[in-house]
């Protein structure tokens, strides 16, 4: 890690142990651990669309996996949850490579194509497949992660081991972005024919990325099951893959940091939004839960047309303007040209 | 001819119906600076892509070192030791000078993605070898001060010099030049000229593509003229500018 992202990753895990002290509502914490988990897939996302410059519409589906491994192997097998989560994680790797390799060998977004029609086949397997995944009444009895020996049992503690794994995630992604394969992955956003004039095997890193970022989404859909001890098909649609994006997209999709802001601010969003409502209520504007794909939609279009590069590099290079436009006034203050 | 580095036998490139490089055979001496002229369209840069595995042949043969490169992929090749510049710059916009330089250094590095991620770049000793051995270049090319700027806020002459210092951290035994003086000005072309010498100087063989007709007689020490893919004429710059043929094809009869 360079200086800003060690300072970064510094604030990040204060921020991780103050919270709890701040916010004390376990209602609350509850978010934020949804919030850890989308985080940790989209960091994965992140090293897969920002720096290797491949969409993937399907992360959904791998999150997916995750829970649904950990949940039938816990609650059907009585497997320990660390191993079901490691077993999800290999289901994940194969399945990975084998829709990686042949959309990746092709240039353009034939990944994107893949992975949406991956995704919206897993959702049909979870609701269909009642034997195995019990159908849309789901899984239920899913048991708590322990650590150690140690149960996880209130919210607080859960928030406390998500937020680990997040940060853990996080210096993962600035070390790889920061490496020999990280400036591989960013050379072939940049040109592919380049890249493999200097040598770089592009399907390969590709493919290598994909898996990454795959293994990622599983482990916080394992995360997922173990804290809430039932999952159903539900949240596993093909929406939640888009929504994963978008969470990358509105952070920004060139910057780690701009991934973890995007999937805090959209985690947050519904919980802004029911708070909202209840007060456009005493207007007697009543706000359905339904219009929150609107609310989505609009701040995707909102984003896109002026913060193309997302909230982080958008406010940064906003923050640089203003430092330039101060610099510029104390320069004509003191009579330097600028 | 033992002393050739490269050698084209009968090499034979179509697209559809289109023959792009047309039976050429040529052998590029080791340690020469060799240049590939010849008008628009007339296929020097798909010998480029052929040489390099961005294209493969239709028929015949590309022998580097002795080795056969008909199906090799251009990754490959470029571990083999030819490296290339691109007609159309190819730098990475976003990444900084020194970062363009890192990814050069490449093949010469091993960490997989599993060490990468664990290790913290200051932790990693082969990451200061990459920084070091990158460094090395951006003096060599006189880039030093951009060394942290974004590469796509270069101008074009430097993007074209960082392209060749790129090319050339992968230590390559060739190196394919796609018109490097394309628009760039006078002082620049010299300089670019003084540059493909001192690359020479370097033990490593330069075959060179350029519309620059003053630079091309000035350092080659082999010409080889093209037209419709066949090769039209070959020798000395001071042969070249005597030819007929050569000067017929240049103002179209």
């Amino acid at each position: 890690m360079k200086g800003k992202n060690s300072a970064g990753f510094f604030a990040l895990v204060i921020s991780i142990i103050a919270i709890p002290f701040i916010i004390t509502n376990d209602y609350y914490i509850g978010v934020l651990v949804f919030a850890a988990f989308n985080c940790l897939a989209c960091i994965g996302l992140c090293l897969l669309m920002g720096y290797a410059g491949q969409i993937s519409i399907g992360h959904g589906a791998f999150v997916a996996i995750g829970a649904y491994t950990s949940g039938i192997l816990t609650s059907k097998l009585a497997w320990s949850p660390w191993l079901a989560m490691l077993c999800g994680v290999l289901i994940v790797i194969v399945v990975a490579f084998s829709l990686g390799i042949p959309a990746l060998r092709l240039k353009g977004h034939y990944l994107a194509m893949a992975t949406l029609g991956f995704a919206s086949i897993v959702h049909i397997v979870a609701v269909a497949a009642v034997d195995l995944t019990g159908g849309p009444s789901g899984i239920v009895n899913i048991p708590r992660l322990d650590l150690f020996g140690y149960v996880l049992n209130s919210d607080t503690q859960y928030y406390y081991f998500s937020w680990s794994v997040v940060a853990l995630a996080v210096f993962i992604a600035f070390n790889l972005v920061n490496s020999r394969v990280g400036r591989g992955l960013q050379a072939i956003h940049g040109s592919e024919d380049a890249a493999s004039s200097l040598g770089i095997n592009i399907t390969s890193y590709k493919v290598q990325i994909f898996i990454l970022s795959a293994v990622f989404s599983s482990i916080s859909g394992s995360l997922y099951a173990y804290y809430m001890n039932y999952i159903d098909p539900g949240p596993f649609g093909v929406m939640h893959s888009v929504l994963l994006v978008t969470m990358v997209a509105v952070g920004g999709l060139h910057n780690i940091w701009g991934a973890l802001i995007g999937a805090i601010a959209l985690s947050l969003l519904p919980e802004f939004l029911s708070f909202l409502s209840d007060y456009l209520q005493v207007l007697g504007i009543h706000y359905q839960p339904d219009y929150d794909t609107l609310v989505y939609g609009s701040i995707l279009l909102i984003i896109m047309l002026f913060l193309p590069e997302g909230i982080f590099d958008g406010l940064a290079s906003t923050l640089r303007g203003s430092k330039s436009f101060y610099g510029k006034l104390a320069g004509r203050r003191t009579g330097r040209v600028q | 001819m033992s002393n050739s580095i490269l050698e084209l036998q009968l090499l034979r490139k179509n697209f559809g119906g289109v023959v792009a490089v047309s039976d050429l055979s040529l052998d590029i001496e080791k340690g020469s600076i060799t240049s590939l002229i010849g008008p628009n369209g007339a296929g020097k840069t798909t010998i480029f892509n052929l040489v390099t595995g961005f294209l493969h042949p239709s028929s015949g043969h590309i022998r580097f070192a002795g080795r056969v490169l008909n199906k090799i992929k251009p990754h490959t090749i470029a571990a083999i030791g030819i490296g290339r510049t691109f007609q159309n710059v190819q730098i990475f916009p976003k990444m900084s000078v020194i970062e363009n330089i890192m990814v050069g250094r490449h093949l010469r590095s091993r960490a997989g993605i599993f060490y990468s991620s664990i290790l913290p770049p200051f932790l990693r000793n082969e990451e200061k070898l990459i920084r070091a051995a990158a460094e090395k270049q951006l003096t060599f090319l006189e880039l030093e001060q951009y060394a942290h700027v974004p590469a796509g806020g270069l101008p074009l002459g430097n993007q074209r010099m960082l392209e060749i210092a790129r090319a050339l951290a992968i230590e390559p035994k060739l190196l394919l030049l796609d018109e490097p003086a394309s628009g760039l000005n006078a002082r620049e072309t010299i300089a670019m000229g003084e540059l493909i010498e001192k690359i020479k100087q370097m033990n490593i063989t330069v075959l060179l593509v350029e519309h620059d007709m003053e630079l091309v007689m000035d350092i080659s020490d082999h010409v080889a003229v093209i037209n419709f893919g066949r090769l039209i004429a070959e020798g000395s710059p001071a042969e070249i500018q005597e030819n007929d043929d050569v000067i017929a094809a240049y103002l179209g009869e």
